[in-house]
């Protein structure tokens, strides 16, 4: 690659970090965006990170900061929410889709995320319980695991976004609660998801 | 396993002679392929029998490396006669012997197929024993619900031991006991459960923050390996069969998937991922360095299930949307492919396998009985009252 060709490569991608991270700012369609316990600028960016333009580093796997650990962020205890009312439909708009056999949060889903902290952060008590889901065609177990660690995915996204990890539960359904019945990719895609079921505590109106 | 394809068996008495006649000729050498997938079936022939008592028996036979000819090509020829009870004997066709001498039957019919087709298999020198009386334990789906079943091991005589209206996963038997190790989402969680079906008592095995999967009850029954994520990533956990004593065996952000126990109990096997690649690995029970299992000429293995003789692990392969039962020498090697399936659970014979099929329109699965030594396979009878029967695990 000759050097003209690298540096006119190298202010391209610039300017496509600096308009995916301008695009991360976009204030997000959330009802109640009231002042949030951790200020939006406090949340460390590590979206500069990859100066190529193409999609980030696989995922919360492949980084640094998740190799120098043993562990993701601890789950919260199974009964946290034990009383709590499921509201499915609140952050419907919001599920997350996955690429084929994947669990990366693709760079194009990460408005979502966005979107479900910004409710959690406006809504102090409430909890979101993320569902991770699969389409038809891997194995059952495989896709138990693969459905979990999409939810964990998920859950790291929306913590790396400022929400309390403590309101956060994950469960993975592999591919046993479709959406979509069909057999093609049409079906599939539809299944290869992460659904954020607010939970709102018993005492709430 | 093409390394092990072949045995030469030398004519060392032969050799002698003729090394003492001429040193030129060539030692002669009788080649018998052995070995997973490449043994021709026992061929056997049924006469006097009818109705129920030859599918009974055909089914029990062809899974357990026979097949049926007429009594002209038959190695063994099964002379019987089903007007009231089973009653039946076994002679070799070469000289007429008897392998087996008259019998009569009692008991419910099926049963006295099963235990005749035991009987046989068991009479056969060199044959591993038979299975015709064993059982099996499954996931039945019905209308979004799913519930476990047990039943004979071709299908018949299925009986839900779950009544819950939820979801359950990954059934595994407990070794002498009619109880068993499942996930159920019916507390609004993916838990793991241990239940005793014969007096049904149940209780809560695993209930930690996240998804509890996967279950795999040790062949001692004292501990048993899972998938948790409650430490925020799907890894293997071993715990006591009561729960207690809870240890983490790998810690590792990719995936772990569907354990599986050495029959010495010392080494669990489960589906990983190295380097993006998907791969077996087996570390100890006891915790260390996970070491990778190869399976050559497969790709993306996962669900191994270890032979209870400790030979193989069968595992299914994914080529594209198509999953086939694999078999790999238990210290990893050259995969041999040996029929279409997912969720391998061996027999306690070492050499017949229940698996999971997609039927046509591949939402569905349908229960099949292979053996492993001849490729043989043969769908079990369909469950009533499910759609879709997957995740066998038998009885041992």
């Amino acid at each position: 690659m000759k050097p003209i060709q690298f540096s006119k490569l190298l202010v391209l991608s610039l300017i496509l970090t600096v308009a995916a991270t301008a695009c991360k700012k976009t204030p997000v369609r959330v009802t109640n965006m009231d002042g949030s316990r951790l200020g939006y600028s406090q949340v460390p960016d590590n979206s500069i990170t990859n100066l190529s333009g193409t999609e980030p580093m696989k995922g919360t796997e492949g980084d640094a900061a998740s190799r120098a650990r043993d562990s993701g962020i601890p789950s919260v205890g199974p009964d946290r929410f034990k009383n709590y009312i499921p509201h499915p439909e609140i952050l419907k708009a919001y599920s997350v889709y996955f690429d084929f056999d994947s669990s990366v949060v693709k760079s194009g889903e990460k408005p979502k995320i966005t979107s479900v902290a910004e409710y959690l952060k406006g809504h102090p008590g409430e909890a979101v319980r993320i569902e991770g889901n699969c389409d038809e065609r891997g194995t059952e177990e495989y896709n138990r695991s693969l459905g979990e660690r999409r939810a964990l995915a998920s859950r790291e996204a929306v913590v790396e976004q400022g929400a309390d990890a403590l309101m956060l539960e994950t469960i993975s359904y592999g591919k046993d609660k479709p959406v979509a019945v069909g057999h093609d990719e049409s079906a599939w895609r539809l299944n290869r998801r992460c659904d954020f079921i607010v939970l709102t505590p018993p005492a709430a109106p | 396993m093409k390394t092990e394809t072949s045995a030469f068996i030398l004519l060392g008495l032969f050799a002698i002679c003729s090394s003492a006649v001429s040193a030129d000729l060539p030692p002669i050498t009788v080649r018998r392929d052995v070995g997973p997938g490449r043994e021709p079936p026992i061929l056997v022939s049924i006469s006097g029998l009818s109705g129920e008592a030859v599918q009974v028996l055909q089914f029990d036979l062809y899974v357990q490396g026979f097949a049926i000819t007429d009594a002209a090509a038959a190695q063994y020829q099964i002379i019987g006669r089903n007007s009231g009870n089973l009653e039946a004997r076994v002679v070799q066709r070469i000289n007429q012997s008897e392998l087996l001498g008259n019998r009569v039957y009692s008991g419910p019919f099926r049963r006295q197929v099963h235990r005749f087709a035991d009987d046989f298999v068991n009479a056969v020198p060199g044959h591993a024993k038979g299975i015709a009386l064993t059982r099996i334990m499954f996931k039945g789906e019905a209308r979004g619900t799913s519930e476990i079943y047990v039943a004979d091991f071709d299908g018949h005589n299925s009986q839900a031991m779950t009544h819950d209206g939820s979801i359950v996963a990954a059934p595994c038997w407990v070794p002498r006991r009619l109880a068993a190790y499942y996930t159920s989402y019916k507390l609004n969680h993916a838990d793991i459960f241990y239940q005793d079906f014969s007096s049904g008592a149940r209780r809560v095995f695993a209930r930690y923050g996240g998804s509890n999967m996967s279950p795999a009850v040790s062949p001692d029954g004292s501990r048993v390996a899972m998938i948790l994520s409650k430490d925020g990533w799907t890894d293997l956990y071993v715990a006591n069969a009561d729960g207690s004593a809870l240890r983490r065996l790998t810690k590792s952000p990719q995936d772990e998937s569907s354990p599986c126990w050495s029959p010495d109990g010392q080494t669990i096997c489960y589906a990983s991922k190295e380097r993006e690649r998907r791969s077996l690995s087996a570390i100890s029970a006891s915790g260390g360095t996970p070491r990778r299992v190869t399976t050559r000429l497969a790709s993306n293995p996962t669900e191994p299930d270890w032979s209870p003789d400790g030979k193989y692990i069968a595992f299914n392969s994914q080529y594209g949307g198509n999953f086939r039962i694999c078999i790999i020498p238990s210290e990893g090697g050259d995969a041999e492919d040996i029929a279409e399936g997912e969720h391998p659970s061996w027999a306690p014979n070492s050499r017949t396998l229940i698996c999971a099929r997609r039927a046509a329109g591949r939402g569905n699965y349908v229960l099949s009985v292979l053996d492993v030594m001849t490729k043989q396979a043969k769908d079990v009878s369909r469950i009533s009252g499910t759609s879709s029967e997957s995740q066998p695990s038998w009885a041992k």
